[in-house]
């Protein structure tokens, strides 16, 4: 630990590039995972383990050797690893007498523990029961939550936020539409938490958006909350907290009504009205006939006058 | 009449696309929340079929998630769309997959002759040409020579790989590979293309044509021989007296001995055939990378570098006997030239 804490000047690239790797930054990494076998760890929990680790593979770490601890009392040890293996999502698995195939998930804020949660398995049906069908890896999963149980307690509310985030994977901006391979499915029922994952299947329907079928794929597990170990409010406000770069600028002179329609605002100096140029009107301009024959009059009317003074001259004399 | 024919068949029209989206529309009593960022749905909708009892079915547990999937996709497959060409730089694949590079050791211990040989390369391990018993396999012709159809097949991969070798030095010189474009027969081939074949026929031989003879009504071709000749050392003493006169007096002259027009008339064939052929090239280009935008700056290219380059080297070859004296005038008759053109 004391190793840990003592600032390391980097004397390599790639020592200051694993450095740089871990320091905090503006957009963080995408969150890393940790899976960790308990004391007692028995074979079901080991392969709910594997394969959650085959589901988060480039951003997961599979420890193999089982650590004797346990989350709720101590926490330093988790906290070491995080901080060694750089990961904040961490998933630990046990089994004993009192709490039969635990599995505790859980995610760290500046490598101290925030939440906790601690689910236990009640039927466990492996991938080798159900067919063998090859795990999609790296690939962003459809996370489906059923079940207005998700919304009722705190417990619960926090329960879906931590499986959101521990099961999300890496965060784009475009996705791949024929890319979407496989969904995972949490139904909150009668004090249980089923959990499923199907393999997704696009189907040709009459439109542009396909028919969804879906095949029974990976674990099933049924689960049932036990122990909870949360932040306070104050202290997950915190880890919530963006910083002021990343909050989106809002634009001056922009304003929106209820219907959709954007309103901008102009800012003018003061005009002069009278010296206006309006639009040009085609219709009233003159036409090439007009203007010949307007010439063709004042030309008459030239000539009238002349002759008109001619006349009084005449007269005169 | 017509007119009610007009509404059965927009209550017609009605049903169609009723029952195109039938397959793609579920009912749900509440609207899910929708966070497409994150992929997720939540269904507030509490489950109804599955209340009761203790032993939930797969399937009804199945139908909703494929409910709800459907939902969601519903909603993804409303956003902007654009085609991507995919591709994965950098080892991407590789780190997604977890592959880690494996290392191969240069020797491999070789069972038949019993020593430590490489693994590619001259006296490799295995090489299958060198084979003493190679078994016919079921669905090969049992008269066909298996040792020579190995031996054959290697020549061939040698040969792929030389001319891609070469096309690729060709590619990073910018110079061109001598194609063999217009040289398959077909039925409808020019009189030029002809003769064009004819004259690579003839010089494809070992001693680069030098031995091969005419055809009886063929012409001799022009511009073969030497390329330039030179007078000897020591020779018609009065003809270099008279060359060099000839020199002098031209050196004194005031005409130009520059046909400006036709200067200029080859200057603007030559441009032109430039931009044909940048055209073309580019026109080609378009349609293999599919209308992809290409480099910016060839699109965007005015006149290449090489151009201005060319220009005076045009001049420069036409003007065998020129010295720097005549440079004021060269520049004149390219001035005019361009007025030419407009």
């Amino acid at each position: 630990m004391d190793s840990l804490d003592r600032v390391v000047k980097p004397k390599t690239k790639r020592a200051k590039g694993f450095l740089e790797k871990r320091e905090p930054k503006l957009s963080e990494n995408i969150k890393n995972a940790m899976l960790i076998k308990g004391g007692n760890a028995n074979s079901a929990v080991t392969q709910v383990l594997r394969r959650v680790y085959a589901l988060k593979k480039p951003y997961g770490v599979l420890y193999k050797k089982k650590n004797i601890t346990s989350p709720f009392e101590d926490q330093t040890s988790l906290e070491f690893f995080s901080k060694k293996s750089d990961c904040s999502l961490f998933m630990f698995g046990s089994h004993n007498k009192k709490r039969p195939n635990n599995l505790v998930i859980g995610r760290m804020y500046d490598y101290h523990v925030i939440d906790m949660i601690e689910l236990g398995i009640e039927k466990f049906v492996s991938l080798k029961d159900i067919k063998n069908s090859k795990c999609p890896e790296g690939t962003k999963p459809i996370l489906i939550f059923s079940g207005n149980d998700f919304d009722v307690t705190e417990d619960y509310r926090r329960l879906k936020c931590l499986l959101i985030d521990f099961f999300r994977g890496p965060t784009v901006s475009n996705i791949r539409l024929a890319g979407l391979e496989y969904v995972l499915h949490f139904t909150a029922l009668n004090g249980k938490i089923y959990f499923r994952s199907y393999k997704l299947l696009l189907k040709k329907s009459g439109c542009r958006t396909p028919q969804i079928e879906l095949e029974e794929m990976g674990p099933s597990l049924d689960l049932v909350l036990r122990r909870t170990h949360l932040a306070s409010d104050d202290l997950y406000k915190s880890s919530m907290k963006m910083p002021k770069a990343l909050k989106p600028k809002k634009k001056k002179n922009i304003s929106h009504d209820t219907f959709g329609t954007t309103y901008g605002r102009i800012h003018m100096q003061k005009q002069d009205l009278s010296k206006l140029q309006t639009r040009k009107m085609k219709g009233l301009k003159k036409q090439p006939v007009e203007r010949i024959t307007e010439d063709q009059e004042r030309k008459s009317k030239r000539i009238k006058k002349k002759l008109m003074e001619l006349g009084k001259k005449l007269v005169s004399l | 009449m017509e007119g009610q024919s007009v509404e059965e068949l927009l209550a017609k029209a009605e049903r169609d696309e009723a029952d195109k989206l039938q397959r793609i529309t579920v009912h749900k009593e509440l609207e899910l929340e929708f966070d497409l960022g994150n992929l997720l749905a939540s269904d507030r909708n509490p489950p109804t079929g599955l209340r009761r009892g203790e032993p939930i079915p797969e399937a009804e547990l199945r139908a909703l998630a494929r409910d709800n999937t459907q939902l969601l996709i519903n909603q993804l497959w409303q956003l902007p769309t654009e085609r991507v060409e995919e591709a994965l730089v950098g080892g991407q694949f590789a780190r997604l997959k977890g592959i880690r590079p494996k290392k191969k050791t240069n020797l491999v211990w070789d069972e038949v002759s019993g020593q430590w040989r490489r693994r590619w390369g001259y006296q490799r391990a295995r090489d299958d040409t060198k084979e003493w018993l190679i078994e016919v396999p079921g669905s090969a012709d049992p008269l066909e020579d298996q040792f020579a159809k190995r031996i054959q097949a290697k020549k061939e991969r040698v040969a792929k790989n030389e001319l891609n070798r070469l096309r690729n030095l060709a590619r990073a010189h910018k110079t061109r590979l001598p194609s063999s474009a217009g040289m398959h027969p077909t039925g409808h081939q020019s009189k030029q293309e002809l003769g064009r074949a004819l004259q690579v026929a003839r010089v494809s031989t070992a001693s680069v044509g030098r031995f091969q003879e005419r055809l009886p009504k063929e012409k001799a071709p022009r511009g073969s021989g030497k390329k330039r000749k030179f007078q000897p050392l020591f020779g018609d003493f009065a003809a270099e007296k008279k060359s060099q006169l000839e020199m002098l007096r031209l050196m004194n002259s005031k005409k130009p001995q520059l046909d400006v027009t036709r200067a200029a008339n080859k200057q603007m064939r030559e441009e032109d055939q430039e931009e044909a052929a940048k055209r073309r090239k580019m026109s080609q280009k378009g349609k293999r990378k599919g209308g992809r935008q290409g480099p910016g700056g060839r699109r965007k290219g005015g006149p290449p570098p090489s151009q201005g380059g060319k220009r005076k080297g045009g001049f420069g070859g036409k003007m065998n006997s020129g010295s720097p004296g005549w440079g004021g005038k060269r520049k004149g008759g390219q001035h005019q030239g361009g007025k030419k053109r407009k």
